[in-house]
Parts: structure tokens; sequence; C-alpha cells
């Protein structure tokens, strides 16, 4: 009978095997992905009842974790919670958005780059702490910002981002309306789902973070792009005569587009530097329509249209200019009208770029990763996405746009002083409604320290008074002011 | 039995020291692993270590001053085995009494009452050893105790007694006492094929057709077989527990084979299972049921009947990952019967892989020491014994832990040594206990005047002339 024994054993064997090699794929392998799954109340209970890492904004913790009395051990506050909470987002019981959701591993001290710590804190017996992460927000800029978009008269939806052109470093972001992190942090759950359906239901979309979350028609402010276009394409510079006048008829229509004074732009002739200046719809029509769709996607997509960039923050949409447009729908794009949308991040982005010397940077608001003991861990490197624009396409659209501000429509965002390179933009939707106010600019403008794009999308203003330069100049000028003077 | 012969001029060493210095290791996991729950749960050693650690030391002792005295050739890897494996079960209920204890649960002296079986289970294994001084004077009681097992099988079914529990009808409750009597069947149906398998051998072996590569049986043969057919489809059909269906069949299955050397059974019984088992798929809603949670259990994580139970498993094994969040740092009672048929679900969680692999392995060592016994036994029943405790061991570890880690569908069978459970735990002290037994007979010196060889030849002899 030993034969069928050893049978037998051999069985048992490869059964045992098989019991042995399921567990590793379990508890191993699977170990992550069954720690991703929403439903996994464990990993939540425990990433909340642990000292989560603060988010630091300079030396300021934005978002830190306090010793509290009940079961879950700590309390998640936020000391300025509508200022900073399109960046942080919020940290709930049940989901994290935001940085609380980029940074996660880190902030609850999961990530392998904490592993020296999590063994220390394991040998030691001492409870498991969160890394922290450094901001790259400028503290002064994002004050600016906050206080510009609050003082929008009225119930206002807006948004502000502002780069570093050489880095692409976030140095402010902020949105309105938004809402409360610390709310999400409670620890009554009850009102935790109650506020995240109230807010979800909100037609004004509070949970939003409009600077990269909200696409809209860039208007003149994607002149920028044209412009750029047109002197990329070796026919045109600064000073070369353009078409100017007070009406530009779309190809294969009757409709006839004006510029938005009803002006002429002051003359049948004009400089495509003043074209900027004063922002004339037909010059950048009649500019669109000779580059065509091809040329002015291939130029929208070197600034980073049809892509998205930024990876520290969840939400971003993307911004588009589409490549299938017939020739009326290209010409009316040369002014940001038709199908181009763009968020204030891209638009801050095209800004950059062209401060820049030409160079895209990619967009990040995470600068360090710091263990809880506050040694740096890692540092995020700049990195250039592509190079949108030549240097001297640069620097002719820098001093078009310097005249704009100077002797323009952007004059609002003059700072004494200060070289500012700027422009204003106004996009219609429908005509039932406003039409959106944008402003782009960037400064100094010999050596740029900051890029600034403002949208706002709706206020109680008068539409008359919406002039991009009116609502968003000073919001912008705020905010360079804040960084060049620091 | 040829083979055996070869064997014969090895002399086994008694071992007895091995197994003690064994047993000091199983019993540091053991206490280790009692005072790791205080330390991890309350911040301090358990008050109660050294009366709970002198105890558990007791056990162990008289279990091996017993083994020393009336087994004194015994196999000296099993008992320390079994005393980590009881000894961790202990730790890991009494973490979980803690927090069932903490958050208002009924049931919260789980690991009390184990100990208290515990000391039954030592008891009746000391008092195997003392009073089964030869495994072949069972061989008596084949059809007392083939009776007795199927006896005990259906008692569930019968109203007043039979208790239905988590869906599946394998209880029986007597004065206050509730009973799991599959657990004792086993090992009355092991030594019941034992009895039966090593007379009729010869006939099973040998009469039958050839067809194609394939021995097939006689016809008039397939009675048993067909018998044991029909009792584990009744399990499964009335008690609907597919687990125990499997291990009765499966162990039946393995013991023919082994008997008769012919791998014809096993085709026979596969197929006989298979078109079993495929029925009552096909019939049985929860069957169906058990499958789909197998394949697809985060789909029906939130349905009821859903496999919430498994999921939350999943996710407690995952976290634990390859060193587990240590005892007390998890939170093993998100899974329902985490006391029970789940508990390596606790263990995978708070001791992690690593832990589940030793457990795992452990579980190996004793199925491996039951075949090496079947191996050397130099009598055919006891060679059928140790495999078939050897086989029912493996196919119950087999089919509960690969239910609980998602390996097959989930089946409702107790973990030997850990699973809290009186009738389980009892009925594996037993089962060590005849493996004991066996493999003190089989490495135990043969006496010169003794000519094994012939008289086992004698004895076959005679049994095939009894049947013809």
């Amino acid at each position: 009978m030993n034969k069928p024994i050893r049978v037998v054993s051999l069985f048992c064997l490869v059964l045992f095997m098989a019991l042995l090699v399921n567990a590793t794929y379990l508890m191993y392998v699977r170990s992550d992905d069954l720690g991703k799954d929403p439903r996994n109340r464990r990993i939540i209970t425990a990433t909340f009842s642990r000292e989560r890492g603060a988010i630091l904004v300079g030396k300021d913790a934005i978002a830190r974790s306090v010793p509290s009395d009940d079961k879950y051990k700590f309390q998640r506050t936020y000391s300025e919670p509508f200022k900073y909470a399109p960046i942080t987002g919020y940290f709930s019981w049940y989901s994290q958005t935001g940085v609380e959701r980029s940074q996660n591993s880190v902030l609850a001290g999961d990530d392998s780059r904490l592993f020296v710590t999590r063994l220390v804190d394991l040998l030691s017996n001492s409870d498991p702490k969160g890394g922290n992460v450094q901001l790259t927000v400028n503290r002064a800029a994002q004050d600016a910002a906050w206080a510009g978009l609050e003082a929008l008269p009225g119930d206002a939806q807006g948004a502000v981002v502002a780069l570093e052109p050489t880095t692409g470093r976030v140095l402010a972001m902020a949105s309105t309306p938004t809402f409360d992190p610390n709310n999400f942090a409670s620890h009554d759950f009850g009102d935790v789902a109650d506020l995240g359906q109230q807010l979800n239901a909100d037609e004004r979309d509070p949970l939003i973070n409009r600077a990269i979350g909200t696409t809209l028609p860039p208007g003149s402010t994607f002149k920028l792009v044209t412009a750029a276009a047109a002197i990329e394409s070796g026919n045109y510079d600064a000073d070369s005569m353009v078409p100017g006048g007070f009406k530009f008829k779309l190809p294969q229509s009757s409709t006839s587009i004006g510029n938005y004074d009803g002006g002429n732009c002051g003359g049948g002739r004009i400089t495509l530097t003043r074209a900027l200046q004063v922002s004339c719809n037909v010059t950048f029509l009649t500019l669109a329509n000779e580059l065509g769709n091809e040329a002015l996607a291939d130029q929208a997509e070197a600034f980073g249209f049809n892509s998205t960039s930024l990876e520290d923050l969840g939400g971003q949409a993307k911004s588009l200019y589409p490549r299938d447009m017939d020739p009326p729908q290209t010409a009316m794009s040369g002014i940001g009208q038709s199908s181009v949308t763009a968020t204030p991040l891209q638009m801050a982005m095209v800004a950059a770029a062209i401060a820049n010397d030409g160079d895209v940077m990619r967009p990040y608001v995470v600068d360090e990763v710091r263990a809880p003991n506050l040694s740096v861990l890692d540092r995020t490197d700049p990195q250039s996405i592509s190079k949108a624009i030549s240097s001297t396409t640069a620097e002719e659209l820098t001093t078009m746009l310097v005249a704009t501000v100077d002797d323009g429509t952007a004059a609002p965002a003059q700072i004494p002083g200060v070289d500012v390179a700027g422009k204003t933009g106004t996009a219609q939707s429908s005509p039932d409604r406003p039409p959106y106010a944008w402003f782009v600019s960037f400064a100094p403008a010999n050596d740029p320290q900051v890029a600034v794009a403002v949208l706002v999308q709706s206020s109680d203003t008068s539409p008359d008074e919406i002039g991009g330069g009116v609502l968003g100049g000073p919001i912008a000028k705020a905010i360079m002011e804040a960084v060049i003077n620091r | 039995m040829s083979q055996t012969g070869t064997l014969m001029g090895f002399v086994h060493r008694r071992r007895r020291g091995a197994e003690l210095f064994l047993l000091v290791l199983a019993l540091a996991v053991g206490i280790g692993a009692y005072a790791a729950v205080g330390l991890g749960l309350e911040g301090e050693v358990p008050t109660d270590l050294v009366g709970y650690g002198g105890w558990l030391t007791a056990l162990i002792v008289a279990a091996h001053v017993a083994v020393r005295i009336f087994a004194p050739y015994a196999d000296p890897v099993l008992l320390p085995l079994v005393a980590a494996l009881n000894g961790l079960g202990l730790a890991v209920l009494h973490r979980l009494d803690l927090t069932y204890e903490a958050q208002g649960f009924d049931q919260h002296t789980f690991a009390r009452q184990q100990l208290t079986w515990m000391t039954l289970g030592v008891v009746l294994f000391i008092l195997g050893l003392v009073l089964l001084r030869d495994h072949r004077s069972l061989q008596r009681f084949t059809y007392t105790s083939g009776l007795a097992g199927i006896l005990l099988l259906v008692l569930p079914f019968l109203p007043g007694i039979g208790l239905n529990l988590n869906g599946a009808r394998i209880w029986i409750r007597v004065a206050g006492f509730s009973f799991q009597p599959g657990e004792v069947a086993k090992v009355l149906l092991v030594v019941a094929f034992a009895g039966y398998l090593v007379l009729h051998r010869d006939a099973l072996a040998l009469a039958g057709r050839r067809v194609v590569f394939v021995d097939l049986p006689r016809g008039r043969d397939l009675g048993p077989i067909l018998a044991m057919f029909g009792v584990s489809m009744m399990i499964l059909v009335l008690q609907n527990d597919l687990g125990s269906s499997l291990l009765f069949f499966g162990l039946f299955l393995v013991m023919l084979y082994v008997a008769t050397e012919r791998p014809g059974w096993l085709l026979v019984g596969g197929l006989l299972f298979g078109a079993g088992a495929f029925a009552a798929y096909s019939v049985v809603g929860n069957v169906q049921n058990r499958f789909n949670f197998w394949l697809h259990p985060l789909d029906y994580y939130d349905q009821s009947p859903g496999s919430g139970q498994l999921v939350e498993a999943m996710f407690g094994m995952g976290w634990g990952g390859l060193i587990g969040r240590g005892l007390g740092g998890g939170f093993p009672e998100r899974v329902p019967f985490a006391y029970s048929d789940f508990i390596l679900s606790t263990i995978g969680e708070e001791l992690g892989l690593t832990a589940v692999m030793a457990v795992v392995l452990c579980y190996g060592l004793i199925v491996e020491r039951a075949l090496r016994i079947a191996l050397i036994s130099r009598d055919g029943f006891g060679k059928l014994m140790a495999l078939g405790l050897g086989a029912v061991f493996a196919l119950q570890v087999f089919v509960v832990i690969g239910g609980v880690t998602g390996l097959i569908p989930l089946t409702g069978l107790t973990t030997p040594f850990l699973s809290y459970g009186g009738s389980s735990l009892v009925a594996n002290w037993v089962v060590i206990a005849l493996l004991l037994r066996i493999s003190d007979q089989a490495r135990r010196p043969v006496p010169r005047m003794d000519p094994v060889d012939e008289s086992e030849a004698d004895s076959e002899h005679t049994q095939v002339v009894k049947l013809t």
C-alpha cells in the first residue's frame, strides 16, 4: 500500500503548496488593491485615527491633526479653511480631495519614502505618524488672491491662479464660492454625509476648484496664443501691419463680427502691437482665418491645451482646442470664442510660458515631502513640458503685452516702477447671461517672477462694466505686488 | 506489504528529549502570544499570565509524560505541533474575547471555554494512550463505529435536537450543550473504513474488468462506495454543507484508493461526486450562491446573502500584509464568526502572512507525520487508519483555509486546534492520540522472535480464502 500512500503524500503537498501560494497572493500581491477598495473600513478607520501629517505653507500648518478625546484620537483642523480649501481639499471619514487625497499616503504615513520612520515607530512601539507636505504656495500671494475674490461684488463666482514662470510652482490658487473643510473633518459622520449631499446639490458648485476644474471660453486672452502662432509663422512681428477696421466677415457665412467697442481699432491697417493693445477682434479673426485650424491647434497644444499637466491635484479639467473646426469656427477661435475652452490654470501657463522664454513648465503644488521630524524626504524638481515659442517670439510678445498694460486695455494692472505685461479678456457664452471676465499678466516684464490668470465667472456687475480689466486687473495687480515686494 | 520489509533493518530512536525541547518552543508560542494580547490591547501583561501559563504547561507536560510512559516510541513532532497550534488558538480567542467584551457582545468567554475543552481533550488523549495499548484492537469495532459514525451524521436531522446554525444543519443540542457530531463521526468513520477495507481490499482490488486503460471495479463491489456516496449527498443536500460532504467522501475515496492501489476507484468516485455536486449546484440555491461569492467576492459585498464575511476577511488579511498589525492592532471583529471558521483571518490580520504560513506549515507537518506513520506502519489496519486520519486532516485544513483565503468556495468547517469549538478540539486531540499510538507500534523495535512477514502473509492469505 506504500505506493499509493506516496501518491497521496504528493497530492497533499500540492494542496498545501496551493494554500501557501494563495495566501501569499491574497496577503502580499493583492494587499494594495484591497487596501484601495473604498469599502475597506479598516484602512479608513486606521488612517482616520492616526496623527496625520500637516500641510504647510511657509512655516504655517494650514491643515493639521490635533488630539481629540473621542475614539478616533485625532481631529483634522484647517486654520484658514476657505482660503486654502481648493488646494488642501477635505479629509473626511468617507473620502478625501485635493492635496489631502493626492498626498494621502504621505500624510497618512503609508508612503514607501517613510519606510524608515515607520520602522522606527514599530521598534519603539510608538504610534505611527504621517509625514508633512510643504506647498509651493506664497502666503502673501494667496492672501491677495483670496482677498481679491472676496472683494468681488455680490454673489461672485471666480478663480485665480498664480505661477512662478521659471519653475511652474503654483504661488496662489483660490476659488469662490468654496467650502469649509473643517466641517468635512467632523467625527459626526451623519452631518458629514448630509453636508456632502447638500454641497453637491448646490448649483453654485462650491466643491469645484474653478482654478483647474472649470473650462470656459478664454475670450480675448486667447489672442496671446493667436499672436504667438502668427509670429512663429515667420510672417509677422510686433511692428507688422495687420488688418484693422470695423468688421470681419466670417468665411462660408454671411455673418460679420465687429470689435468689442464697435470701433475700428484705429484704422484699416494697424501694427500687431496696436491690435493687441486695443484687443482688436478684426485683426485676430483675420489672423486665425489665415493661419488655419492646424497651426493654431499646434500652437495651443504647445501651450498645454488638450492635455492635463498638474499631477498634485485631482479634478483638473482639460482645456480644449478642437482639431476639427471648420473655417468660420477657426476664425472665431482666434479671439477665444467658438469651441475653445480653457481653465484659469491653462491661461496662467500661457502667460508663464511667454514670461519664461517660451518654455512651458509643469505646474506643481507640492514642493517638499517631509518626515514627521521635518527632515526633507523628497523635493519636486521643476520640469519643462514643451517649448511653446522661441525666445525671440517670447520677447516680442512681452513687449506687446507691456504696451497693452502701459497704454491699452490692461491698464488697471499697472504697478508704479515695474513693467507689467498683461491682457484682458471678455468672453460671451450665451446672450442671456453676463460675459466672463478674464485677466492674464506677468511681472516684472524683464525678470518675470509671477504669472497670473484671473477668471470672474459671474458677479453682480452690470455687463457694461465687466470688461476684464475692471474686475480682474486689480486682483492680478495685488497678487503680482505681493510676490514682487516679498 | 512487501515494502515494509526494507524498513525493518532501521531501528527508530525514542526521541522523547527532542519532543520535550520542541514542546518548550510550542509553549513559548502559546504563552508568548497570550502575553502579547495583553500588551497589545490593555498595555500590560495579563494579570493571570502565570495561572494561565501554568495551566497550559501542566496540560502539555501531562500529555508529554503520558507519551513517555505509554507510547515511548511515538513520533516526537506531532505533540509539539498540536501544542503550538492549540496555544496560539487560545491566545487569539482571548484577543477576540477582549474586543467582544468591550463592544458589549453576549459571548465573550470563548478562550476560557476553549481551555476547558482543551483540558477535556488532553484527558481523553491521555486516556486513549493508557487504555488503547494496541490500535489493532479497534479493528474489532469496525461495524460498530461505522454505524455510530453514520448515526452521528444523521443526528442533526432529528427534530428536537438538530440545530441550524449559519445556514448549515450540522449541530445538535442536548441538555444545553451544542455539539458538532460530524467531528466525532470523522474519527469513527476512519476506523470503520480502515477495518472494512483491510478485510476486503483484495476483493476490491483484484476483481473487475479492464476498460481501455482503467481497471473498473466489479458491479457488486460498488455497494460500499455507493452507500458512502449516498451519505455524502445526503449531507450535502439536507445539511446544506458542501464541506463535510466533500470531506467524508474524499476521505473514503483516498482510503479506498490506497487499500486497493487502483486509481480506477478515484475515477469512479470523482465522477460520482462531480455529478452529484453539479446536480446540487443546479438545484440547491445556497451552493450556487457560494460559488458566485467565491468567483466574484467583491461584487456581493453589500448583499444578503452576500460575501460580506469573506470580503471583510480578505480586507483584514490584505491589511495584515507580511507581518500583520500586531495582536490587538487590527479589527478582526469586523469578520463575523472570527472565533470559529474564520479564525485564520484574525491570525492573518494581526500576525500577518508570516504567521499564516507558519500555521499552514504546522498543519502540513502534521499531515506529513501522519502519512509517514502510514508508510512505516507494519500492519494494514494501522496503515489505513494513519492514512485516513492524515487525509481527513489535510482535506479539512485545505477546505477551510482555502475557503477563508478565497482559493475555493467557502464551506463551513472548523480549523483544527485553532477554532473555538469543543467537539472539534476534543475529537482532534483523540485523532492525535490514535496517530501516536499507531506510530508507537510502528517505530517500536521488532521483537526478534516475531516473524512479522510470515504472520502478515498468513493473515492475508486467510482473508482471501474467507472471501472467496
